[in-house]
């Protein structure tokens, strides 16, 4: 007697989606490990840095790489591999308390505008586009002319110019829920509802939240290492991989070295950074694709 | 309705032949059959009603014609027969000569399936690009055509866009588009199935006029069960990817033999004639065309099979000439 | 129609006159009097109360507010620190550098980028597709100021083909060309990315949609089908986020500039910093916040004209 088999597949969990799609996306295991790379050299920088970043020896200055000094040495003798691993560090900074910040204060402002009155979320809205309407590095111009370059003038203008990025999405998020669960909340006992809300809210966007951050990872990232590049940055002797980039355009005819090793860096990280993002995206939420 | 009961059908006096069709599809579950031994006759001059449910293979079957099945799609087995030709066989020039020209089209979709930024007029004129006319004739002739499916000032409509006509004015356009070049088979994917009732009415008069002035064929593609025995000649019943039963209307409609063929002309509210609080429905779902039981496609939602059928996946019997269906039980037909 | 419009101009406008005040406020928000700051370090104190008179620092900060408006409105943006010039004239003189050196960019950006995701599209999965994949990704996530140094690098310091320094000889065109070609390409390279993923994906939804079906169904050739059917409706989502691109050129141009050592915009902003010229980096960072938002403005207007569907509904 022949038998009709019904269909047994069940979805598969989170976790083990993004496993399936790493073996199927070599660029996301590129970028995983790129990210490994950077923040376990951030974070190992003094014990695995061969050399003092700072110490000057002027008699081994623009050295090529060799056995002792694998990326060579700058204008001022130092060894070119110990300020590109502590540059991990500045970069790893910058991010982290960019995330921190302008994520908070995204997130805070995003939920108000997604759920506040009408008044408020188009003042918010407008607030959003304003900032959104320099151009960036000339915004940065503007504000290191008035509070003196330094590394915290970079961090201030990358905090600023981010909050709007994840306020958009926060904003769309919280919009979205708020008409889905405010029908359930309407239900629920009175003064559980906003609190039911709120958690839920939260947890909802928590997710997109986290993909705009990775996302937004390489943008600040570079943001710094341009603004060091220009001198406006980070201080002298502090070794940034903007920094390392400026002295090497100064010494550009004497060695390629000091560019190259300014740049590799910066460009594995944005790269790894981005490629994380777009696989965190795919798996997570395709439907983001359009929102930036 | 059709009274006379038309003789059946000489293999030389047909515009289509569909033989033995098999097409599967590779997708991330597996292997999709979506088509298995599908065979489908269209007389010259005939219309011949498809119908089914969703999912039943239509689609496929009209891709399939005019070889613009998807890239995961694998030809498995089977011929289409058209003057002459092997479709499936046809290289790309062959096809691109016969696609709007022998072969026309009319979509499901008034709203989507014409170019929201081009004008009708000019829509029309680049389909005629086979023709050696000069610019105006062929202004003129899509003008003429516009007028015959009824839309007035033709002239001055030619430039507008499709967003300024409603859905039954898009779907006149589409059917004087598809009937411009006088082809030989006309292809209606359920051409009303986004309008309402008395827009329904309208076009099938319209095409109805147009295939007696045309004499084409018209493959008329549906689940409106009272519209194909309204408008259609012969009918065939598609389920799961398989053509179940097929005959001339009256057969389908009044004697018919393969019990899903009975179940949707049950369910069809159209005919019950009753009050009910409850519409019949065929118990149970189509079955998954991935992992497919090795027995009756039917099987699984048949309410005869309890009548000693033994299951196995039946062949076309012959119920009378010209009318055929997939079941063991109808060879013994008891009522 | 016209109601979209002006709908869009208003807020155009809020937004710049929020810019401007926000920039204005940030003077005033800042530690340190704004007198030191507008005249920097080489103040007398005759000139200090000279310009504190003309400023009306002792008037309320709104009507400090009106009057720098009224002055912008006129033409007025302050004059150079060390040299009297006015600010407006010497930031006209600097535009058609870093202009000629943004067009430049959005033509290298749609030369490479259409073409690539146009056939992107059409071969989907090829070796092509995947190859401006990664690239696509690659232009848009490396900083500009990364691709303007290694092209330096490879192009004029090692080989040689191309000027490393300035904008050219005046008048004389191919010089002119020569010198923009690595300037613009590193500037344009991360549009390059952006627009071949953006062309790619609206083709495939467009060459996905039913009416390019209706087309192939009557027979169209696959010329037509994908360049005057399909194309046409890709490019319209292009042109609204061009607007945004030039925001995003602007700021690689200043990079540009300074590592290539062109005239321009960005090299003046970059320069008076330096010097603490604080009214050219106001009033030219005014200006091109000013430049980006008609840009926009006028990106998102003409893709609105340019789809009849929303011309008809508006």
């Amino acid at each position: 007697m022949p038998n009709i088999p019904a269909s047994t597949t069940a979805a598969p969990t989170p976790w083990q989606s993004l496993i399936n799609h790493l073996g199927r996306d070599p660029m996301a295991l590129l970028g995983i490990i790129l990210v490994v790379i950077m923040v376990g050299s951030a974070i190992l920088a003094p014990w695995i840095a061969p050399h003092d970043p700072n110490k000057i020896n002027v008699r081994y200055r623009l050295k090529p790489p060799s056995a002792d000094h694998w990326l060579g040495t700058d204008q001022l003798g130092r060894d070119v591999l110990s300020r590109v691993i502590m540059g991990s560090r500045i970069a790893l900074q910058v991010a982290l308390i960019s995330i921190a910040v302008a994520g908070s204060c995204g997130l805070l402002l995003g939920m108000l505008a997604g759920y506040g009155p009408r008044w408020l979320d188009s003042v918010l809205i407008v607030l959003f586009d304003t900032v959104r309407s320099f151009p960036t590095i000339m915004f940065a111009l503007a504000v290191v002319t008035l509070m003196g370059p330094s590394l915290n003038t970079v961090i201030l203008v990358v905090i600023v110019t981010s909050i709007p990025v994840y306020g958009r999405i926060v904003r769309s998020q919280t919009q979205a829920l708020r008409n889905h669960e405010f029908i359930l909340a309407e239900r629920a006992m009175g003064a559980g509802a906003m609190r039911v809300l709120g958690l839920h809210m939260l947890s909802n966007v928590i997710g997109p939240l986290l993909i705009i951050a990775s996302m937004d990872i390489p943008v600040v990232v570079t943001i710094e290492a341009g603004l060091s590049f220009l001198g406006l940055g980070v201080r002298p002797p502090t070794a940034s991989w903007g920094a390392i980039l400026n002295d090497g355009y100064a010494f550009i005819r004497n060695t390629p070295w000091l560019v190259i090793a300014g740049g590799v860096p910066l460009i594995l990280t944005t790269l790894g950074f981005t490629f994380l993002g777009e696989a965190l995206r795919d798996v997570f939420d395709p439907k983001l694709r359009r929102e930036a | 309705m059709h009274t006379e009961y038309p003789p059946p059908v000489k293999p030389n006096s047909l515009a289509l032949s569909i033989q033995d069709l098999s097409i599967n599809f590779q997708t991330v579950r597996g292997t999709l059959k979506a088509l298995r031994q599908v065979s489908i006759d269209i007389p010259r001059k005939r219309i011949v009603g498809l119908v089914g449910e969703s999912g039943c293979g239509k689609s496929t079957v009209i891709n399939a014609i005019l070889r613009l099945l998807a890239e995961n799609a694998r030809i498995q087995s089977g011929v289409i027969e058209f003057q002459g030709q092997d479709i499936l066989q046809m290289t790309p020039d062959a096809l691109r000569d016969m696609r709007g020209n022998r072969i026309s089209v009319v979509f499901q979709d008034p709203m989507t399936a014409l170019n929201p930024v081009l004008s009708i007029g000019r829509q029309m004129i680049d389909i005629q690009y086979r023709e050696k006319t000069s610019r105006a004739q062929k202004t003129a002739r899509a003008a003429a055509m516009l007028t015959r499916v009824g839309i007035p000032d033709a002239r001055k409509r030619l430039e507008q866009y499709p967003h300024q006509f409603s859905g039954g004015m898009r779907q006149r356009i589409a059917i004087a588009m598809a009937l411009m070049a006088k082809p030989d088979l006309l292809i209606a994917d359920e051409p009303t199935t986004a309008l309402d009732a008395t827009l329904e009415i309208q076009i099938i008069d319209r095409l109805r006029k147009l295939h007696q002035d045309i004499g084409c064929s018209i493959l008329f593609v549906s689940h409106h069960l009272g519209l194909v025995a309204e408008f259609c000649d012969e009918v065939v019943v598609m389920y799961a990817g398989e053509t179940v039963e097929s005959g001339n209307v009256r057969d389908i409609f009044y004697r018919a033999a393969h019990p899903y063929t009975r179940a949707l002309l049950q369910c069809d509210p159209a005919r019950i004639k009753e009050k009910s609080p409850v519409l019949p429905t065929i118990p149970g779902e189509i079955p998954d065309m991935v992992n497919l039981p090795d027995a009756c496609i039917f099987a699984a939602r048949c309410p005869i099979k309890q009548h000693g059928c033994p299951l196995t996946p039946p062949p076309a019997h012959d119920i009378q000439p010209g009318h055929q269906a997939r079941c063991h039980l109808s060879a013994r037909k008891d009522d | 129609m016209l109601f979209y419009m002006l709908r869009r101009l208003g807020l155009a406008m809020l937004i710049v006159v929020i810019a401007v005040s926000l920039l204005f406020g940030m003077i005033h928000a800042v530690p340190g009097d704004p007198l030191s700051i507008v005249l920097g370090p080489r103040a007398t104190p005759e000139m200090r109360a000279d310009l504190a008179a003309r400023l009306g620092l002792e008037k309320p900060f709104v009507v400090q507010l009106g009057a720098f408006f009224l002055n912008v409105l006129r033409g007025d943006l302050g004059a150079d620190v060390f040299s009297n010039r006015s600010v407006a004239t010497i930031f006209f003189s600097q535009l058609p550098f870093t202009a000629s050196l943004i067009f430049m960019a959005i033509g290298w950006s749609a030369a490479i980028g259409i073409p690539l995701g146009c056939f992107s599209a059409i071969h989907r999965n090829s070796w092509i597709d995947k190859f401006t994949g990664i690239f696509s990704v690659g232009a848009i996530t490396i900083p500009s100021f990364v691709v303007a140094l290694y092209s330096l690098l490879i192009f004029a310091v090692a080989l040689k083909w191309l000027p490393a320094i300035g904008a050219g000889q005046e008048g004389d065109i191919i010089s002119r060309l020569r010198h923009l070609i690595l300037p613009s390409l590193a500037v344009g390279l991360g549009w390059v990315g952006y627009l071949a993923r953006l062309v790619r994906a609206s083709m495939l939804e467009v060459l996905g949609e039913n009416h390019i079906r209706t087309a192939r169904a009557f027979g169209l050739p696959e010329r037509t089908i994908v360049f005057h059917y399909a194309l046409r409706l890709a490019i319209l989502p292009t042109v609204a986020l061009l607007g945004v691109g030039i925001g995003h050129m602007l700021s690689g141009a200043v990079f540009a500039e300074i590592v290539f050592a062109r005239p321009g915009v960005g090299k003046l902003i970059f320069d008076s910093v330096i010097t603490r010229n604080y009214p050219v980096v106001m009033g030219s960072v005014i200006m091109t916040t000013l430049i980006f938002v008609i840009c926009t403005t006028a990106a998102d207007l003409i893709s609105a004209w340019l789809d009849p569907r929303i011309r008809e509904n508006l």
